[in-house]
């Protein structure tokens, strides 16, 4: 497992980039990863689906699909493809440093 | 003296600088079972972004059609995936009972139903079109379609539509 250095924080990631550990993410981390896949700004819209995806994947140890986030997150699907624009459910997984969703819908 | 150089960042390609990905699925049959593909894999196209084109035609309408999409049933008559035999299957209730429990074995899944799909594709961009030959030949109208059909085609203007993408026929 690569270890790789996030906005100073030395992290693990798998192959492709995205945060194995969950306790190694904070905040701080995910607005360093944003920026990195081209989202400049996290909004209060950016950080409550972040919120919800984590405490959703403490709770049932994986990420939440998009159907997930828009029926148990109550955030419209409509909303994750402007907010994350064109593969939301990998980009707000990585910004919230969980894995990619397991789940095909 | 300190160093801002720091090991190499893995960031995640997710391919934003390719645009041209097109894909298509033509919708034919208007049973449970073979319902659900052309769904589930519309949903993984979007969610990487591709642009999604699902296009009903024939017995595929009954999976538009408000009086049927909800109520689209599962045989196993004839399938010997089922692994019955098949001197059983055309017994009174099967259907109903092989219907019933795929439908529960869908929920515990927490696959939605065909409307509620639908909807779910078309939040994600999915475009949905109807065969303009089924639905006349059904006598079907646009009110009696899923609210969210982008429209009602014929087939030159579909393959027109769905210039360059991976198509599948179900």
């Amino acid at each position: 497992m690569p270890m790789t250095m996030i906005a100073d924080h030395e992290v693990h990631v798998d192959d492709e980039g995205f945060m194995t550990e969950y306790d190694e993410w904070d905040e701080e981390l995910a607005s360093t990863l944003a920026a990195n896949i081209g989202i400049d700004e996290l909004t209060d819209e950016h950080w409550k689906v972040i919120r919800f995806l984590r405490a959703d994947f403490a709770d049932k140890g994986e990420t939440a699909t998009l159907r997930r986030v828009a029926t148990v997150g109550e955030i419209p699907t409509k909303d994750l493809f402007v907010l994350f624009p064109k593969k939301p459910a990998r980009k707000m997984a990585y910004i919230a440093g969980l894995p990619k969703p397991a789940g095909c819908i | 003296m300190t160093t801002t150089e720091t090991a190499p960042t893995i960031v995640p390609d997710f391919g934003d600088d390719t645009e041209d990905r097109k894909i298509a699925f033509v919708c034919s049959k208007g049973t449970l079972d073979m319902a659900y593909p052309a769904l589930i894999m519309a949903s993984g196209a979007l969610e990487q972004g591709v642009e999604t084109h699902i296009f009903f035609t024939f017995w595929g309408m009954d999976m538009i059609n408000k009086k049927t999409m909800g109520s689209l049933k599962f045989t196993p008559v004839g399938n010997t995936a089922t692994h019955m035999p098949m001197a059983l299957t055309p017994l009174p209730g099967m259907t109903t009972m092989a219907t019933s429990r795929m439908r529960k074995q869908l929920e515990e899944l927490d696959i939605p139903d065909v409307p509620t799909f639908l909807e779910h594709l078309s939040d994600m961009g999915c475009h949905l079109w109807a065969c303009k030959m089924s639905v006349d030949m059904f006598g079907l109208t646009e009110e009696g379609m899923i609210d969210s059909l982008d429209g009602i085609l014929n087939v030159s203007d579909f393959i027109e539509i769905i210039d360059g993408a991976q198509t599948m026929f179900i």
